[in-house]
């Protein structure tokens, strides 16, 4: 095995074109539970760490670019404000230990269906800046899961980073599982309301071969809020709305039986997720509603 | 491949190590430091924790070349050598937190740096800065206990200064 060291996002992204077959290594988070067990033996890793930039984000007026090794426990801390989803979904992530290396990028690169970020990045419409010696692509969030454990980068393409919109309105992320720490999801949700553009989106987690949006549940709510003229009354969307809402969630969804839990167990709670979080989202909106309008 | 990197403020040179290995295995088997251990080498369970440039890790989950020239401060660098145990480790002693002892330098790393970001923590605190670190045997109260004490302790010699 080769172990590369790259000083720079320059000679990273050479080393990648020479050994596309090369595995980055960033927290190790996933990798190195592979390697122990020997469930894996690349021909070499790269080792991304040396790459100051990799784990530093940039706020700009309407988007957050997050660095791809920006640990878990940065994003929590730092940008509560601008990603609440995300850093709602970094703070269910396993163990301080675990946060404190893991992030967005590693995520990514693993593309599990079970990864806390997706649903986030899901909802609050993310790109992906993959790069490569052949240039930048962004790659939209909803065109990156191909299958399970499968994503749309290259052999030769590293992620740089990824752009999220500044949440413009509550967002919230919520997983089942049998406690608080430690824990792989047995299902999850993220919601995000978009009032600027009128509309909501959706992400859903471990309920089916890759992160997926529950569209027709988001068309569903966008038109209902719309029609009852709820985002300009803050009046909270009609029980029965709530309901219909949940039912597409979950049928949204494509689970199956597995440890963690059964196909039908996980629709049923995804349904109850999602009432449940367009439930804390609107109470979140009306508040901010209701605080003076302009300073 | 060769491996220099500070481990408990002291240069550390490891030859020979193979590029799949953790940090876990380069401390415990190369370097003679056998007290962070290795119970799970999955990060489930917190017993390798160690300080990574300050930052509190699962040893068994970083890979050895990637300690390279970094600092790492084990359970070994807790105590000082001319006054004895650290008071966190002390604390865990008088407690009764320690029974089999297999998570207590996990748990001891952890603790050390929640008290030093948080000296004072409130229990909510104390569990979330301990949920990476697991014990079969103690069934935590005493480990609570243990870091409440601590936090007592140095509030008190705090008020004495
Ligand atoms: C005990 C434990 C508990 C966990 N709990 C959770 C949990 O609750 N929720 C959750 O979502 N995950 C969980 N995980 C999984 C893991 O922590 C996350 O997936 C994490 O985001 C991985 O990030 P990393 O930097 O450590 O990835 P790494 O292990 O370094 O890399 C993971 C993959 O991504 C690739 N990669 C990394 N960076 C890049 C890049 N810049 N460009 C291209 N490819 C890249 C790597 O080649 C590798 O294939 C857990 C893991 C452990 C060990
Ligand atoms: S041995 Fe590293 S977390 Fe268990
Ligand atoms: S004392 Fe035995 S595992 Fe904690």
């Amino acid at each position: 095995m080769d172990f590369l060291r790259p000083a720079s996002w320059q000679e990273a992204l050479a080393a990648k074109a020479e050994y596309p077959t090369a595995v980055p290594i960033a927290g190790g988070t996933d990798l190195m539970v592979e390697i122990n067990f020997d469930h894996r033996r690349p021909d070499a890793l790269l080792d991304l760490n040396r790459i100051t930039e990799l784990r530093e984000w940039e706020t700009g007026r309407q988007t957050v670019r997050l660095g791809a090794s920006v640990p878990y426990s940065r994003i929590m801390e730092h940008l509560r404000a601008e990603l609440p989803g995300l850093a709602q979904a970094a703070h269910t992530v396993a163990s301080p230990q675990i946060r404190n290396r893991g992030g967005v990028g590693g995520n990514l690169g693993t593309a599990s269906p079970a990864g806390d970020a997706h649903p986030a990045l899901l909802a609050s419409g993310a790109r992906i800046e993959a790069v490569s010696v052949r240039g930048t692509r962004m790659i939209d969030v909803d065109d990156f899961y191909l299958g399970v454990k499968r994503n749309a980068l290259a052999p030769d393409e590293l992620i740089r980073a990824v752009h999220l919109p500044k949440a413009t309105g509550p967002q919230a992320f919520a997983k089942v599982g049998t406690r608080n720490a430690m824990v792989i999801a047995v299902c999850a949700f993220g919601l995000a309301l978009h009032p600027d553009r009128r509309t909501v989106r959706t992400g859903i987690g471990s309920a089916a071969p890759t992160p997926v949006r529950a569209r027709v549940a988001e068309d569903f709510l966008t038109a209902a809020l719309a029609d009852g003229g709820h985002w300009d009354s803050g009046r909270p969307p009609a029980p029965s709305v709530a309901a219909e809402f949940a039912r597409l969630v979950a049928g949204a969804a494509n689970p199956i039986d597995d440890v963690r839990g059964t196909a039908a167990y996980r629709r049923h709670a995804l349904g109850v997720l999602a009432r449940r979080t367009l439930g804390w989202t609107w109470q979140a909106y009306r508040e901010q509603d209701r605080s003076p309008a302009c300073a | 491949m060769r491996v220099t990197l500070t481990v408990n403020g002291r240069r550390h040179q490891a030859d020979d190590v193979w590029e799949g290995e953790s940090l876990l295995y380069v401390l415990r088997e190369r370097l003679g430091l056998p007290g962070s251990k290795n119970a799970c080498e999955q990060g489930e369970c917190g017993s390798c924790t160690v300080r990574l440039d300050d930052v509190p890790v699962c040893s068994c989950l970083v890979a050895a070349g990637q300690a390279q020239d970094r600092d790492v401060v084990t359970v070994e660098g807790l105590a000082d050598p001319g006054t004895g145990l650290a008071p966190v480790q002390q604390a865990f002693l008088d407690a009764g937190a320690v029974q089999c002892g297999f998570c207590t330098p996990g748990l001891l790393v952890a603790t050390d740096d929640l008290l030093r970001h948080c000296p004072q923590p409130t229990d909510a605190d104390i569990r979330e800065a301990l949920s990476g670190n697991l014990c079969r045997c103690t069934g935590y109260e005493k480990i609570l206990d243990a870091v409440r004490l601590a936090a007592a302790r140095s509030g008190e010699t705090a008020g004495e200064r």
